[in-house]
């Protein structure tokens, strides 16, 4: 996020895009809902289903999965049109504007419209209100990125804050919510194929030089790894002997998992340190018993930078072990002594090692309670917001932005778009809350959500049980008969592994992030005998 | 006032005479004048204020003369026309007469002085036009088109008027409170939540002369800059309703309500809520509550609606009765309100006159009678000839007052010193035959019934303080609650969220103070001495009395009660179940409770 | 916002015009008593305990919901703000249970606690009770009404906190009580199951059904730390007690959540200690997952790294580290993969 959390309730507007904020993000969405409720914020809900935001929502814009570039443009166009960009904002800090402004303008709201599904006057209104608020905050999650279009899409949301001047100041800001507890912190960490930490570039030669005295080797390779796509597609085709994954469960969270199983099955060794037999440890070779948040000491970055601590408070079961000693012992069987590895330390190399970091230490957590990087030196408070004053790269750049499909569209042999997401009840792949029995009794199945005109066409009812089919892949659940999706959508939450929703999404991937396109699959709906011989995918074994 | 040559006969239409009968006798008389026989014509007015002698007509004759009939039935309605065809005058009906004031109940209306009551009675509510004929409107033009909004607050200072709702607080004040509060949307409400028990000035003041309050609430929405008002009205009340409605419309018909009302660029309208019929909603902030479609509870103050009211913002509340003063005073001017009343209370103030007292009904009177001056020379004392006990002001939050308190004036701190309340104008008479200990019962368990439940000392003080009472009129009362009951009557008092609570305990207090000797009959000799409570009185046949008619032992629903015919009969007061049914029914009055 | 002195029993106090009287008194380290308030919602002024004398003032004022003004004088404990305070109490034991035994909440009952401290039995004004059923239709969340004492902070947290409105008061009076429309049970209304309503009760009146019987606030021990679900970064206190974790809470006006929690965070921590948790190393043999030793285990993954990176170059080796791992956790994965074995092939599921 370039903004806080605390910092959203000043924003006299709110959008939010591709995030169903009360269920992934239920504490961000608390926030959301009380600038609306306490301070008279306009939120615009931009979402092809009806999420419980949209209750508190002056505009909901149902739009169509993987319109979301046409609808900004279409915004755009008008926010263009009518004189409501903030043009002292975009002279003094940025640039590439006029080449945008070529492309937005043949988006005019009727263009976009046809696009999106959104009627050209609810597309005017939103641009209006947004440009309108004298601080808008746009807040946006998977439905933006998990897409083939995923990083325009990102881009579009950057053009649309930086032309109406909302960027750098409290209750303004782009701000993705990251889905995971630490996937902030896992990637400023560099669990990134060409990053080290802190987003130091491999390619940097200086870098290198860095880490390598740091870390007391000679040579680190500069070329930039395979991504998780590619591991997965490297394993297949045996380039890859050994896979080592720790804490992942690939089988339920990636996309098309028939073909990642296979993958999995070729692989020479897997190595799974986790703290449950996960779907994807069951393919394992050897499998390391870890332990959970509550048994060890650390740190999370959360999803505004926030670095916090992880504290002990129980005892691992059994010879589980810290995942900081199982790697220091792999490391030292490899030849490489990493020392003594407790948490503290390992901060402190960080920090070294980190310029965003810095300043960041347990001392200073345990009296601050927390830390927002950057955090360049030990005297340095933290940085709540980014971009203040003037744009972390120089000037901001305008993107122009052109609509591109989603690269699998409905046809007649498979007629509806499926779109997944996630449940307030359970969590991610369901490891944790499927085994909390409270949850699981909250929501103890998998259904897909039908339009109650696409399931009258089908002959559907509510609570029967039906196949949902792909290209890729078939699974069997319930079917949930709601208005709360548009006709030709269906949403499938992505939680369960009995009818897992990955068996059938599309594997197609962002040319630039490498983004699976969840949020866009064709499928078709089976009922009664047409559902007998099929091999259905489940990963309950 | 001019009838157009005919004989102009005037119903008594309001609730009070309709519940007497006066649908009936309306329908006799359009009945009977429909045949053409008479020259005259029938009109309908509000509450007359004789609701005891209802149903109620008025006949003006040509020449401006008028006599009010009253107990008027279908039957009579030919003997009245053919009297008033013929120029006669039927002395037993005749509530008042105008050329002889002193015949029937003439002195009723004469001791009065109608301010807030000066049209009804006297003009058809329905119709704007006899309204506007009397002056009205006249007061709402002068006020939009030649004041300042600070002018008018300066009037309605100077005539001292303090709000008829019950609280007392000074109207003009309030008005600058409100006109100075920060807010571009401000808004008036008129609180029309009339609640008390025996209470029913407003609803007569809405029924009678609706147009009186929305003049009044144009005036004031003008003085503090609101351009949005509501009136909150209870559903119970649907005639009042009804007549409001009618005149809304009617205002919107003739501009004074609307946009660019009286031809200035003030706009200025009125919204009706219905309340579902919570006393504690008549309470500011409940009320507040309860437009805006929450709960009716309140909430503390400050901050005063003034500054955080409708929706939070800005909002000035004022009761019936003082919105329907206020055309008065500005046609009249401050001073002339003021020089009626004493020195801290100025102009008049509407009492509904109920429960023992000779003529119930609606009367207005100067501030500064006495209260024996509004029971006596008004009310014509007490029914039956009985010994006057008590007089019950304010209602439930009100206090009981004996007759040794007769000469307070009616003044909100001499009041209020006797530990009752001038409160929005109910006052209940009380004579020997009434239980102090009963009545306090009762009014407590009316304020404990519509207490919103919000804060405890309200929610379980007073239903401590009724199980005390209960039990006390129910002979199992312990020394030691006399205590209890000052206790508990006191923290609620102080520490309760909201004026129910806070005068919830009101009537026990100034029965414990002005009738203690009661509750002691009840707890140490179990006795009740107004012979009120069931379970500590028995009933006896006077012997000597008695003729043996029977008639006792045949209402009696237990048969409790025996005898030889033509002889004396006896109670079994094991069987009794004291209902009284026989006290009743007794030709010779032989029956007593002890 | 002005600048306000007042001054609180005796003592000058400098603060700023938005605070209320128990506000300014708090941070200045005097208590004034109450029950309805909470912090995180706006104040209330029904429970009359936190009622304070302001000099001037006609009658006594709530000091929860007076905003202070300058020059204020402010007294929390004259006589009769005692009396009141004990009369109040006496009240509302008068329609309570008297099973703080085996009540979920002794320990951590704030009716309990004043009571204590107060002197208060419950003795002079007895009464009509109420017995109302104990509802417990859903997996997590028991209300026991004849415990409320209608301070209405599960009404108010729900509507103005969690914007659901899942409660409000039903029946008038003495009979009022929270209730849910048409009384339906918790898993037909939109309750979210967030449990904030069971974080503010006062009493034990709504309490979580998993934590039932485990364990008094005296019995646990706090541990305080990051939430594992998303990434809003909640802090939780851990609620330990013999090496058990039986219930969470979050830490008032701290991080992210400022002390709100969702169903996750609040209820989603049994699975630290599920049956399923792995306790060995699990070795492939004859193509069975079976136990084995630490020394096995690791030898067996060091080697097949070694002889990868020795047959095929160290790109042959890959590594997925973690969004649910620590910072530390990741960057000694990436340490290895990058130091110790050469290759860039680290990545972790950031994209899906």
């Amino acid at each position: 996020m370039t903004n806080s959390i605390d910092d959203l309730e000043k924003a006299g507007c709110i959008l939010v895009i591709g995030s169903n904020t009360t269920e992934g993000h239920p504490i961000i969405g608390l926030r959301i809902k009380q600038a609306v409720m306490q301070n008279e914020c306009k939120l615009i809900v931009a979402e092809p289903r009806h999420i419980r935001l949209c209750y508190y929502a002056d505009q909901w814009l149902q739009q169509r999965p993987g319109s979301d570039v046409a609808l900004l443009n279409g915004m755009m166009n008008v926010i263009l049109a009518e004189g409501l960009a903030d043009e002292e904002f975009i002279r003094e800090r940025t640039e590439g504007f006029e080449e945008f402004k070529k492309v937005v303008e043949e988006y005019a709201p009727e263009r976009a419209s046809e696009i999106c599904g959104v009627e050209a006057d609810e597309i005017r209104r939103a641009a209006r209100t947004f440009a309108g608020a004298e601080r808008a905050a746009i807040v946006y999650a998977m439905g933006i990125t998990q897409h083939t279009t995923g990083v325009d899409n990102v881009l579009s949301l950057a053009n649309l804050a930086m032309l109406t001047g909302n960027l750098g100041m409290e209750g303004t800001g782009v701000n993705p919510l990251r889905g995971q507890n630490n996937v902030q912190g896992a990637c400023d960490m560099g669990g990134l194929p060409n990053v080290f930490t802190g987003y130091q570039a491999v390619a940097d030669a200086k870098t290198r030089d860095k880490f390598e005295t740091a870390w007391g080797v000679d040579y680190l390779s500069g070329n930039p790894g395979l991504t998780l796509m590619e591991m997965m597609d490297g394993a297949h085709a045996g380039d890859i002997k050994v896979l080592y994954i720790m804490g992942e469960n690939p089988v339920i969270s990636d996309p098309d998992v028939e073909h990642l199983k296979e993958a999995l099955e070729r692989v020479d060794f897997l190595v799974v340190q986790d703290i449950f037999l996960t779907e994807t440890a069951r393919y394992a070779d050897v499998v390391l018993p870890a332990v959970s948040f509550a048994e060890k000491e650390g740190t999370f970055t959360n999803t505004d930078r926030r670095v916090q601590r992880v504290r002990k408070a129980v005892e691992p079961p059994g010879e589980a072990r810290d995942d900081l000693w199982i790697i220091a012992q792999v490391s030292s069987r490899l030849g490489y002594d990493m020392g003594d590895t407790p948490a503290p330390r390992i901060m402190e190399e960080i920090a070294s090692l980190t310029p965003s970091y810095g300043g960041i230490s347990y001392a200073r957590l345990e009296e601050e309670g927390e830390l927002r990087w950057p955090c360049p030196s030990a005297d340095h408070p933290g940085t709540p917001i980014l971009h203040v004053g003037k744009i972390t790269r120089g000037k901001g750049l305008f993107s122009p932005v052109e609509y591109r499909p989603p690269a699998e569209l409905p046809d007649e042999e498979y007629p509806l778009v499926m779109t997944t997401g996630r449940l307030l009840a359970h969590y991610h792949t369901g490891t944790m809350t499927r085994r909390v029995k409270a949850l699981d009794e909250l929501v103890p199945r998998n259904q897909v959500w039908v339009n109650p005109g696409d399931a009258e066409k089908l002959g559907v009812g509510n609570g029967q049980e039906v196949a949902l089919q792909s290209r890729r892949g078939s699974i069997r659940l319930e079917a949930k008969v709601t208005d709360k999706v548009g006709e030709g959508v269906v949403f499938v939450p992505f939680h369960f592994g009995e009818s897992p929703a990955n068996a059938l999404t599309n594997p197609a991937l962002d040319p630039v992030a490498k983004i699976p396109e969840f949020k866009v699959a064709a499928v078709r709906i089976l009922t009664g005998e047409s559902m007998a011989g099929i091999n259905y995918s489940t990963s309950v074994t | 006032m001019s009838t157009g040559g005919k004989n102009k006969l005037v119903l008594g239409y309001g609730t009070c005479g309709i519940a007497a009968g006066a649908t009936a006798v309306k329908d006799a008389l359009e009945n009977e004048l429909a045949t053409g026989k008479y020259d005259a014509y029938l009109d309908i007015a509000g509450c007359m204020g004789f609701c005891f002698r209802e149903p109620i007509v008025e006949v003006t004759d040509p020449d401006g003369r008028s006599v009010i009939y009253g107990d008027l039935s279908p039957k009579r309605v030919s003997r009245l026309l053919e009297a008033v065809a013929g120029g006669e005058v039927i002395e037993d009906w005749v509530v008042r007469r105008s050329d002889e004031p002193g015949a029937g109940e003439g002195d009723f209306l004469a001791n009065q002085h109608r301010i807030v009551l000066r049209n009804c009675g006297n003009i058809n509510p329905e119709s704007i036009e006899e309204y506007i004929s009397t002056g009205g409107y006249e007061a709402a033009r002068k006020a939009l088109t030649s004041m300042t909004p600070e002018e008018l607050i300066d009037e309605v200072g100077k005539s001292g008027i303090r709000g008829r709702g019950g609280a007392g607080f000074p109207t003009g004040t309030k008005w600058g409170f409100a006109r100075k509060a920060k807010g571009e949307q401000k808004y008036l409400v008129c609180n029309a939540d009339e609640g008390d028990p025996g209470a029913f000035m407003d609803r007569s003041v809405l029924e009678g002369d609706p147009h009186a309050v929305i003049e009044g609430m144009i005036v004031a929405g003008y003085a503090i800059g609101a351009t949005q008002a509501y009136i909150y009205c209870r559903a119970e009340y649907p005639l009042a309703l009804k007549r409001l409605d009618i005149a809304i419309a009617a205002c919107h018909e003739w501009g004074y309500l609307g946009q660019g009302i009286f031809g200035t660029d003030w706009d200025f309208d009125i919204k009706i809520k219905k309340g579902a019929g919570a006393f504690v909603c008549g309470e500011e902030t409940a009320l507040i509550a309860s437009i805006e479609g929450k709960r009716g509870m309140p909430r503390p103050r400050p901050p005063f609606p003034a500054n955080e009211g409708l929706w939070g913002k800005p909002t000035n509340i004022n009761n019936v009765e003082t919105l329907a003063a206020i055309p008065w005073i500005i046609a009249n001017g401050g001073d002339r309100y003021a020089s009626v009343g004493t020195e801290k209370s100025k102009g008049t103030k509407v009492f509904c006159l109920a429960g023992k007292v000779r003529r119930s009904g609606l009367a207005e009177v100067p501030m500064g009678y006495t209260l024996r001056q509004v029971i006596f020379d008004v009310g014509g004392g007490v029914r039956e000839g009985k010994e006057f006990k008590a007089v019950q002001m304010g209602g439930p939050s009100g206090g009981c007052l004996p007759a040794s308190l007769l000469d307070t004036l009616v003044d909100y701190d001499a009041i209020t010193a006797t530990g009752a309340i001038m409160g929005s104008g109910g006052m209940i008479v009380a004579d020997s035959s009434t239980c102090m200990v009963d009545l306090a019962r009762y009014f407590l368990s009316f304020t404990q019934e519509e207490s919103c439940g919000k804060c405890v000392p309200c929610r379980i003080g007073t239903k401590r303080m009724l199980e005390i009472l209960a039990r006390i009129c129910s002979g199992e009362g312990e020394p030691e609650d006399l205590e209890r009951l000052d206790i508990l009557a006191g923290d609620i008092k102080a520490g309760s969220l909201c004026a129910l609570g806070g005068t919830a305990p009101n009537p026990v207090l100034t029965t414990l103070k002005y009738f203690r000797n009661e509750y002691e009959d009840h707890i140490l000799r179990k006795k009740c001495t107004a012979g009120v409570c069931p379970a500590l009185i028995t009933l006896h046949i006077q012997e000597d009395i008695c003729t043996g008619c029977g008639a006792c032992a045949k209402i009696c629903p237990v048969e409790a009660i025996s005898g030889e015919k033509k002889e004396p009969h006896a109670i079994d007061a094991d069987t009794c179940i004291r209902c009284k049914l026989c006290l009743s029914r007794c030709p010779e009055e032989a029956i007593y409770a002890e | 916002m002005e600048q306000v002195h007042l001054n609180i029993d005796g003592k000058d106090i400098l603060t700023t015009s938005d605070r209320t009287i128990l506000e300014a008194a708090r941070e200045n380290g005097i208590r004034i008593p109450s029950l309805c308030n909470e912090q995180r919602m706006e104040p209330y002024g029904a429970c009359r305990i936190c009622l304070v004398e302001v000099e001037g003032a006609r009658g006594l004022l709530p000091a929860c919901y007076t905003t202070v003004t300058d020059g204020m004088v402010v007294h929390t404990a004259t006589e009769e703000l005692i009396r009141i305070r004990r009369t109040i109490l006496e009240l509302i034991l008068s329609d309570h249970p008297k099973d703080c035994m085996t009540c979920e909440s002794t320990g951590s009952c704030e009716l309990q606690d004043l009571a204590y401290e107060y002197g208060v039995k419950d003795a002079r004004f007895r009464g009509e009770e109420h017995h109302y059923e104990v509802l417990a239709d859903n997996p997590l969340i028991e209300r026991d009404y004849d415990k409320c004492i209608l301070c209405g902070r599960c009404i108010r947290i729900c509507r103005e906190v969690q914007g659901v409105g899942v409660y409000d008061f039903v029946n008038r009076g003495f009979d009022s009580v929270p209730g849910i429309p048409y009384d339906k049970p918790m898993m037909e209304s939109p309750c979210e199951f967030c449990g904030q309503c069971v974080s503010t009760c006062p009493t034990g009146a709504i309490t979580s059904i998993p934590s039932k019987g485990k364990g008094r606030s005296w019995q646990v021990e706090k541990v305080r730390t990051t939430c594992a679900y998303c990434g809003c970064g909640c802090q939780l206190d851990l609620h330990v007690r013999e090496g058990e974790i039986v219930e969470v809470s979050s830490p008032l006006m701290v991080g992210p959540g400022q002390g709100n929690l969702c169903v996750k965070g609040r209820y989603g921590y049994s699975f630290v200690q599920h049956e399923d948790r792995l306790t060995t190393p699990l070795v492939r043999k004859g193509g069975d997952l079976v136990p084995a030793a630490w020394e096995e285990a690791l030898g067996m993954v060091a080697n097949h790294i070694r002889e990868a990176m020795d047959d095929e170059g160290p790109d042959s080796v890959a590594f997925l580290s973690s969004a649910r791992c620590t910072n530390e956790e990741n960057y000694l994965l990436m340490k290895l993969a990058r130091a110790v074995v050469g290759t860039n092939n680290v990545d972790h599921c950031a994209r899906l």
